[in-house]
Order: structure tokens, then sequence, then C-alpha cells
């Protein structure tokens, strides 16, 4: 044991001697620690809510059955179902409005519900009397109860009618429900003895009989999908964070890889000479392995709260992102499982072992009595070279393959994957024979003998220079499939804000006394009365938008598809105008025909136009709003825009909010709609723009790695140079040009890389996930821009070792030929 | 020992501080807390007459209720089975009874089939005043989802017969026709069941000579089936002695047509309360005196980390009875949400015969 603490003290001396190096490669563990904690943290996070929110209603992760002919279904189907051995369990669901607000009414039975469907027991020990018996217990959110306003106990009122049982804190409830028992509820929304759906259980009471020989043709089973809706959704978001988090774990990968791999070199006659001494090739191992993991966990705990603190900034905006997109909401707290914490230890740990695997397989070849001569830094291998090539070859044909066939997220994502990988790969290979081809145009034996240099420097800098590739290719794809989302959102926000002020009465009543108001008043150009509803559609929720027959929406509103008269089309009634993501959905195109279930019957909506819906959670699609009131009689007739002179606007707006005591969400001017969403547009975005920057950052610190790796090992090859009469300045600037060279080749190579790329996330990744197509446009300004900040980071990342070398004490040039090497 | 422990079929004398639901129900973990003072509910009371076919259907006024039947079953090759179908009913609040799903009953049905190689059981629950659970009077039906003990037209009153039994689990199923000739029998004093030295009681009427005839199915696979049955009609408001862990209850079919009820109450410190009934062929039902019952466990059987005496001998010296007790399968456990062991027993000795053997608080 005492010689395994002296070979520790041994090789750890070697820190002491060279700090910088030991730095580079604890920050190159944290790095790649930290990015990757930090996303898996708000991965974490996310999902944890998705879980809360699919938790208490079943979600789709429970088979249900419903009508689909109608919202609701006679209350003694259950009982039929149960009365026959189906295990089912009754929900009824409605939206409400409290105070204004929407809100989803639950009703569930505790008794019978299954327990797969409630993630979280929605009663607890003791609480089932009290839920079940007057006067019932409404669970709410913390979030919810904000929302309202009230205090636990609370027994808001629906419709100034109905009161509701008292509110109870349920924590683990989603936000934006209301959760009671379903007699409650059947008598809060006034409909005794009716039910939405049935929740299909797993335990089942021997063979059931078929579901016709029961309720007839009436009920149809819905099968559970393997996710929650929001989970399922929000995949693609996650997936995108997980990729970005394991790109800069590689990347940081890299870094620790070139660390240790010089550490190892240098430590080489120290090595040899404990082995000569007696240490056994086992027991160094074992104590370099111990030294290795030692040092990761320690960098890893380091990372893991790099990662907390990276998670926590950037919550909010994820947080922003998810609600914006999906209409998920997520709490602003992190909270984190230890197995998180084990996690992120357990990467670091296997991540340096993974990194330093090349230098153990190295040590372990090597022969105890060999002379002290250190290899060259990773000895070129044209055979290696070649079997790469081969490998990036069959990944771009493989990224070619998913292209062609592929038609999911997944494959979209791998697509990805691929494409870069092989691209990486493909990136030595690339360089190898642009530099051969320089030295065959070059004449001189100095620009002979630095491409020829350069070429053997490449081994030991192509990791970083992938790193490099990589990160920038990915800065390029993602800048320009944010910046075409900016430009076409913000065109399509124009045409989409087509009323100049915005008003969401709290009541009917109060919007009808608006609106005799306006009538009086000469500054408003027209009044747009808009309506809102919601039907089902395959089992999810889609909106209706009702719409007024105003020359604004004809002259504005933004179309991708649409037939000839398709505003005189809309007005006649029985047309709609489908969102884009609907469309896909439902596969959908103009001129055919949508039938929907309303309350005054089945409606049969002709589609005579696709729009764009950019960041709609939901699908919807638009009609006539008179004709929407004819078929849904109960929708809010609470909203609705106006058209004023741009110069009349902040005069109505104030005279509105002063005579109906209107706040913020229930009038707003164009303005401050637009800037509302601009602002929640930029959110979205903020933390793929900050993964972006932190993965080059990285970049950065690979390549400086790298060649201060290569930098003392390089020495041999620069010590004749000098020696027949070339200064250390001419040497040094040499090497500059030379890497500056090999930096630029790398990043012009990733900017038709990061367009690729920017074609896979706006052509498949983004249709796939968000269920919208948007322009492809180039930005070549942005380009040069970043192509300007890769070169800035390859110069900031040759200077110290240029610096290094520029300033070399001769005598310390003079001893490579002294030393037995 | 904690409450929730110690619940059995005779419910009241765990307290019933629940039916217990347990992780198999979501609703499980929140039933517990019903139990409590019997305010507002009917008390038991000495000398009340028992009424038919009055008394066979539900008493909302009391707090706890159960309809219970347990079979000894043999098929043609001579291997023996048990059946167990059980109704229980809990009001989670004093009258008047709620209409719809305000109703404060709270139904929970198990059942069970046993072989001496397997113990099958299912478990379901249900709210009353919608029609999934409960029990009509005329003509006699009481059912939970899809189980049913219904009167085959027509029934006799006074023997509560003849009946149609059934019930099935995902890997069990049974449907048994009960008849009976002799009529039914009251417990304890007059259908006064005393629980304890302190007064707790539940009403308590029996159907000991019920034939059965039927089929059972084990994995699908039809068994045909005769042998005897026996009813347990039972309600009551009053929680157990607090000092009381738990119960250990026999029914016993002796060979000679005479039939045995009796139980001990185990309490805390030793002194257990002992209670039974000898009904004779003729259909006379005598209270036995507790000083005259021996229960003693010969062998017990550890079900996960449980250990419960399966095996038993029971002397009653006055009526000339030493028997041993043995399970036809000593795994009978119902790992239901109130855990507790119920299976069908054979003994030998002085007399012979089969039976059932509930033990419950372990």
């Amino acid at each position: 044991m005492s010689r395994a603490l002296w070979i520790l003290a041994v090789l750890m001396s070697h820190w002491r001697r060279h700090p910088m190096q030991f730095a580079t490669l604890v920050t190159g563990l944290i790095a790649a620690t930290a990015l990757w904690s930090g996303v898996q943290a708000l991965n974490q996070q996310a999902r944890a809510s998705y879980d809360r929110a699919a938790a208490i209603f079943g979600g789709t992760r429970t088979a249900t059955l419903i009508d689909p002919a109608h919202a609701v279904f006679p209350q003694q189907l259950f009982v039929d179902l149960r009365r026959a051995g189906w295990p089912v369990s009754p929900v009824l669901e409605d939206r409400v409005q409290i105070g204004g607000r929407s809100f989803r009414l639950l009703g569930i039975d505790p008794v019978t519900l299954p327990p797969e469907a409630a993630a979280i027991s929605t009663v607890g020990p003791r609480q089932l009397a009290a839920f079940i018996a007057p006067p019932g217990r409404t669970l709410v959110a913390p979030e919810t109860l904000q929302d309202l306003g009230l205090r636990d106990g609370a027994t808001p009122q629906l419709n100034d009618t109905v009161t509701l049982p008292p509110l109870q804190l349920e924590p683990r409830l989603a936000p934006g429900v209301l959760v009671m028992d379903i007699g409650m509820a059947q008598r809060a929304l006034n409909k005794p003895n009716e039910i939405s759906r049935l929740l299909v259980g797993q335990q089942t009471q021997g063979m059931r009989p078929p579901l016709e020989s029961i309720t007839g043709s009436t009920l149809q089973l819905v099968q559970p999908d393997a996710e929650s809706d929001l989970a399922r959704l929000t995949d693609s978001f996650h997936l995108n964070l997980t990729a970005f988090g394991l790109l800069s774990f590689l990347v940081g990968l890299f870094i620790v890889n070139s660390a240790v791999g010089l550490a190892f070199e240098q430590r080489l006659p120290t090595i040899r000479t404990l082995r000569a001494c007696g240490a056994s090739l086992r027991m160094l191992t074992a104590v370099l392995i111990a030294e290795l993991v030692a040092i990761s966990l320690a960098a890893g705990l380091l990372g893991l709260i790099g990662g907390y603190l990276i998670a926590a900034a950037l919550l909010p905006d994820v947080a922003a992102s998810l609600r914006g997109l999906y209409g998920a909401r997520i709490p602003g707290q992190l909270a984190l499982d230890p197995q998180w914490w084990l996690s992120g230890l357990a990467m670091s740990t296997l991540g340096a072992l993974a990194a330093a695997a090349s230098s153990f397989v190295k040590m372990a070849r090597l022969p105890v009595l060999a002379a002290a001569m250190p290899a060259a830094w990773h000895e070129t291998q044209q055979r290696w070279l070649r079997l790469q090539g081969g490998l990036a070859m069959s990944m771009i044909f493989t990224a070619a393959g998913m292209a062609w066939f592929g038609d999911s997220l997944m494959s979209g994502f791998a697509l990805l994957a691929t494409l870069l990988l092989g691209a990486a790969l493909a990136l030595p290979v690339v360089l190898d024979a642009t530099l051969d081809m320089g030295a065959r145009w070059s004449r001189g034996p100095l620009i002979n003998w630095s491409w020829a240099d350069s070429r053997q420097q490449l081994p030991g800098l192509s990791l970083a220079l992938m790193a490099l590739l990589l990160a920038l290719a990915v800065n390029v794809g993602v800048g320009t499939m944010v910046s075409s989302f900016s430009t076409t959102f913000l065109r399509w926000l124009d045409g989409r804000l087509a009323a100049d002020v915005y008003i969401s009465a709290t009541t009917d009543a109060q919007a009808s006394a608006i609106k005799a108001w306006l009538a009086q008043r000469h500054d408003i150009d027209a009044v747009l009365p808009s309506g809102r509803a919601e039907v089902q559609i395959d089992g999810a929720p889609v909106e209706i938008l009702g719409l007024a027959d105003h020359a604004t929406y004809r002259d504005r509103w933004p179309l991708l598809q649409a037939t000839a008269n398709v505003w005189d089309k809309l007005r006649d009634g029985d047309a709609a105008l489908v969102s884009e993501q609907l469309a896909r959905r439902l596969k959908l195109d103009v001129g055919g025909r949508l039938p929907i279930l309303t309350p005054a019957g089945p409606w049969s909506l002709g589609i005579v136009g696709v729009y764009a819906d950019y960041g709609n959670p939901k699908g919807q699609f638009a009609v006539n709003v008179d004709a929407m009131f004819e078929h849904f009689p109960e929708a809010l007739r609470t909203r609705f825009g106006l058209r004023v002179a741009p110069a009349h606007i902040d005069t109505v707006v104030n005279a509105l909010r002063r005579q109906f005591d209107l706040d913020s969400r229930q009038l707003a001017d164009q303005a401050t709609v637009k800037t509302e969403s601009k602002r929640i547009f930029n959110r979205t975005f903020a933390v793929t723009t900050a993964l972006n920057a932190f993965t080059l950052g990285v970049a950065g610190i690979a390549l400086l790695t790298s060649l201060l790796t290569l930098g003392n090992a390089r020495l041999p090859q620069l010590a004749p140079l000098w020696a027949i009469g070339l200064t250390r300045r001419r040497l040094a600037a040499i090497e500059l040009a030379k890497t500056m060279a090999v930096a630029l080749v790398t990043a012009l190579l990733a900017l038709p890389l990061g367009l690729v790329v920017a074609w896979c996330l706006i052509a498949v990744v983004n249709v796939k996930a968000f269920g919208w197509r948007l322009p492809f446009q180039m930005f070549p300004l942005q380009m040069l821009t970043l192509l300007g900040v890769a070169m800035v980071a390859a110069l900031c990342a040759t200077l110290l070792p240029v610096l290094k070398l520029a300033r070399m004490q001769p005598a310390k040039l003079i001893r490579i030929f002294a030393d037995e090497r | 020992m904690s409450a929730d422990r110690r619940l059995t079929r005779r419910a009241f004398t765990s307290g019933l501080t629940s039916f217990g639901l347990g992780a198999s129900s979501a609703f499980a973990q929140g039933f517990a807390g019903l139990g409590g003072e019997a305010t507002g509910f009917a008390p038991v009371v000495p000398g009340r007459q028992l009424v038919f076919p009055a008394d066979f259907g539900a008493h909302p006024a009391f707090r706890i209720e159960w309809w219970y039947v347990t079979a000894n079953l043999r098929d043609a090759n001579g291997t023996d089975y048990g059946a167990q179908w059980t109704l229980f009913r809990q009001a989670t609040a004093p009258p008047p009874q709620q209409e719809g799903w305000a109703n404060q009953q709270i139904w929970m049905g198990h059942a069970a089939v046993t072989s001496a190689a397997t113990h099958r059981f299912a478990e379901t629950f249900a709210r009353g005043g919608i029609g999934q659970a409960g029990v009509h009077i005329q003509p006699f039906h009481a059912w939970i989802d899809s189980w049913d003990m219904a009167a085959i037209a027509p029934m006799n009153d006074a023997t509560l017969a003849p009946l149609q039994l059934s019930a099935r689990g995902t890997d069990f199923s049974y449907a048994l026709r009960l008849d009976a000739t002799q009529p039914l029998v009251l417990q304890g004093d007059g259908g006064y069941s005393k629980k304890s030295e302190r007064g707790q009681a539940s009403y308590y009427f029996s159907q000991p000579y019920f034939s059965a005839s039927g089929t059972l199915a084990l994995d699908g696979k039809p068994i045909a089936v005769t042998g005897h049955a026996w009813m347990d009609r039972e309600w009551s408001s009053q929680p157990l002695a607090s000092d009381q862990t738990g119960w250990d209850w026999f029914s016993l079919h002796l060979a000679s047509g005479d039939k045995v009820m009796l139980f001990r109450l185990r309490h805390a410190d030793g002194q257990h309360y002992f209670a039974g009934n000898w009904i004779g062929r003729d259909g006379k039902s005598v209270q036995l005196a507790p000083s005259a019952i021996v229960m003693t466990p010969t062998a017990s059987t550890t079900i996960g980390n449980r250990k419960l005496p399966t095996q038993w001998r029971i002397a009653m010296a006055e009526r000339g009875l030493t028997i041993d007790c043995t399970p036809l399968n000593a795994q009978s456990w119902m790992g239901t949400s109130f855990p507790y062991w119920e299976g069908p027993i054979t003994f030998h000795g002085s007399h012979s015969g089969v039976g059932y053997l509930e033990m419950t608080g372990y």
C-alpha cells in the first residue's frame, strides 16, 4: 500500500510542476460535466412537471372510452360497463371561467380511479371522506390558487351562480386544473348523470365481454399513448437540449483527452524510471486510474455545481420557451434528485477514463527498457486515415438515407447526428488532402517543410479541429434556423395582429356595454367581433377562431394556401381556414372537408385555406364569427378587436381603461401585443443561443489545450530549424500561419455544413416537432461574423503557445540536442 | 399494532378503521380515516328482533356491514377447493342517505378460489347511489361490478335459498348455485353477537346449511364442483375495543351435520375474548360459554414477513370435541388492501369435517 502511495506522490509531483496543465484537465472535466448536467437538470425539471400535469387525469397514458359523437354520455354506461366486468372509472371535464380566466374542471371518482391513471394519489389518506362528502374539496395547484387570487379553503363561484367546493392546495397537481369529485363536478357544470369519458384500468376481472355487447356503438376505445401529451409534444425540445449537452460533453472530453495525453507524454520518463525501479505495470496502471478518478470526481463535483448554476440561469428561459411553444407550465424553482448528482459524477468519471483510455493502452505497451524516446505525438498513420475516411463516408451515406426515407422526429435527429459525426470524421481526411495539394504546388524548402510539418501535426490537432468544426457548424445551423424563424415570425406577426386594439371583456354583459360605448365614439374605424370555442378532434382539443368579415383580414391575414375568393367563401359560413399544424396533423388540404361536432349538431366545413400559426401548441381553425355563434351559441362573445387610426390609439385605450376598469390582460394595443410576442419569441431561443455560445467557448479551449500539448512535443522538430538559422520569431510566425490556415480551412468547411444542418432543422426537425415549416433563408453577414469569431478564437488559442515559442530561451532549444531522447 | 393492520372481514372487530384500500387502488390510501367514533350511527343493542327478508338488505343507519359466503367444494376426482364471496359496506357519514354520487356508502368486494396448489383472489370498490354496487331486498340481489349473489325465483325467505353466486378475477371465476332446506340461524344471543366485555357487538345471522354446486374456473379451465357453503350476515356501528389486535374465526361443517361458529378476539395482554355458537342438525343455535372454548395454534406458516398460526387444535370439553384443523392451502393469503388470511380447512379428531378459517391482524 505504501508503495502505491509513493508512486502516487511521484506521479502527482508532475502536476505541481505543471499547474497550467492541471488547470486545463480540471477545466475540461468541469466544462464537460457542467454543460451536460445543466442540460439534464433542465430536462429533469421539465419532465417532472409534465408528469405532474399528466398525473391527475390519466392524460393519454390510460386507455379511455369516449363517445365520438357527443361531448358527454350517460353515466349509466359506466355502471353497465362495471357490471359487465370492465374496470372503468368516470371522468367529467369541461372548461370553466372564474373571474374572466379559463380553467379546466375535472370531476373524478377516486374510488374506481385506476392506480395507473393517477401517478399521484389524488386523495391522500384521511381525505377521501372529505373529498366525496358534501361540501367536498376542489384540489388546485399553488399556481392556480395564485391565478385565482384566493386562499386555501375559499369557495369560488362559477358564472356567479354555482359555488364550488372549498379549494384545497395540492402541490403535485398541474396548474390550471380544478379537481373535484365527479358528483360535485356534475352539479357545478349542470350535467347531472353525465360523464365525458371513462378511464379503462389495467386490472381486469377476467375476460371482459366485447364493448359493443354492452354499449352498442355508442362508445369508442382510445388506446393509450406511451407518453403524456406534453412529454410527447416537448420531446423535440428536450432532445434538442440533450443533443447540445452531449455535444458540449464530447467537446469537453476532447480537452480532457489532450490534457491527459500531454501529461502522459511528459511523465513517460518518470513512468519508465518507476518501472525500472520495480513498480509493476499493474500497480502503475491502478495508481494512474486512481489518480484520474480522484481528479475527475473532484472536478465532476465542481462541474455539477456549475451545471446547477447554468440550469438555474437558463430555467426561466426554458420555462418561457415551453410555455410559449407548448403551453406547458413548469415551476421556476429547480428541484434535483440525488440521481442527478450521481449520474453527473458517473459521467465525469467515465468520460475522463474514456478520454484517457488511449494513454493507458500506450503505457501498457511501453517496453520497460526501451529508450526513453517519446513517440511523436500520435504518429501519422495513413491506414488509420483511410479507415476514418471510409467510416465518414458511410456516416454521410446513412445521413442521406435518413433524409430520404426518414419520417419521424427521431430520424430527423439521427440524420443530424450522423451528418455531424460523418463530417467530423471526414475533416482530417479533407485537411490532409488539402495540405498534400498545397505541398505539391509550393516551391522552396521552408514552405515545403511547413506543409509537411502541418500534415505531421494534423493527427494531434484533429480532435480539437473536429470540435471546432462541430461547434461552428451547429452554430451556423442553429443561427440560420433562429434567424429564419425570426424574420418569418415577425412578418407573420404583422399580418396576424390585424386589429389595432384588443379587448377581452370579463362577461358578455360588459362586452355589450363596451360595444355600446364604442358605438358612440367617432374615432373608432371598426369593431371586429371575434369568438373562441374549442372542440375535440381525434381526442385532442382544437381551437376555433371566429373572424369577422372585414377588409382588415382580407388585406392582412397571412395565408399559406388558399382557394380563389377565399374570404367570400369564409363569409358564406360553412368554410374554414385551418392552421398549418392542424392541416399537417389531420392531413387536411385545401378543397377537403373538416367535419366537427358542435353543441348545435354536426357541422361540415369546407377547407378554403391554410394559414401559419407559429407558436401555437394547439391545432386551430378559423370560421366566420357569425356562423360560429350559430353553432356555438354558448361561446363567449367577450373578445373583439378595434380598428383605430394610429393617432387615436392612445386616447381610445386610455378612455376604455378608465371607463371599464380594464387591466392589461383585458385591454391591449397592437404594439404591446407585438412587443410581448417578440419577447416570448426571443426567450424561446435564448437557451439555444446560450448553449451555442458555451459550445463554441469549449471548442476554443479544446483548440488551446491541443496546441499547448503539441507545443512541447514538437520542440524536437523545431529545434533543428532554429539551429540552421531560423529565428524564433520567424519560427513562431510560421507556426501561427500554419495553425490559422488549418483553422480557417476547418471554419470554411463548417459553413456549408452549418447550412445543411440548418436545412435539416427547418425542413425535417421543426416540421416534425412543431408542425410548421419555415422558409429557408441565408444570412451571409451572420455567417461572416461567426467565421470571424471562430478565427479570433483560434488566434487566441494559438497565440499563447506561439508567444511561448517566440520567447523561448535558446538554452531550452539547445537542450533538445543535449537531452538523451 | 396499527389500526389499519387489524381490519378483517368481521370488520368491526378491527374498529373498521377501514376496509382498507391498499396499493391496488388509487383510492386505497384514502380510505383509512373513516373510523373514529360512531356518532350519528345506530347503536347495536340486545333484544332486537331480526326480521326477514328486510334484514337481507343493507342497514345504512349502521356504519359497517357484510354479506359473506364461504364454500368448501370438491370436484369429481375428489380434489378439494374453497371459494369466498364477500360484499362489504361502509358508511362515510351517518344518515340521512344522500342521493346519487353524494351517497355516503362505499362498497368493497373480495372474491377468492383456493386449492391445495393455488390461492387466487380479487378485490373491487364502488360508491353507493349510482348502481355500481348495492343490495336489493326483493328479489334478493347483492352485487358489486360483475359479481352477483342473487335469488333464484322463487326464493324462500326463511332459508335465503336458492341463490346464484358468481365472481371473477383476472385468473379465476366461479358460478355456484346455493340451496338450503333449513332456516337461517341467529348467532350470538338471538342475533346479538358480543365482541368484547365492554359492549362492542354486532347483529349477526348465518345460513350454514347451504349445499353448493356449480363450476370453478382456474386460468380459464372449468371444474365442476359440489360441497357445503356458509353465509354470514353481520352489521354494526361500533369499532373494536382499542386493545383488540386481531381475530381468529372458524366456521365448521361437522360430518355429523352439526355446524360450529367460533372466534377468538386477541387482546394485547393475552386475555383473549372467546365466543361461538353450536348449531345442531335440527337448526338449534346454542351460544357457547367463553370458558368452554379452547383454541390452540399448533403450527405456523410464514407468509412474507408475517407468521400465521395455520394449524389449530380446538377443544370443547362440554361437547366432547377435540379436533386438529389443517388448511387446504397454508398460503391462503388475501393480499388485498387490507390483507388477511382466509381459506378452507379440514379437521380430524373426535369429529371430522371441513370448514373455513379467517385470521386477521397478523
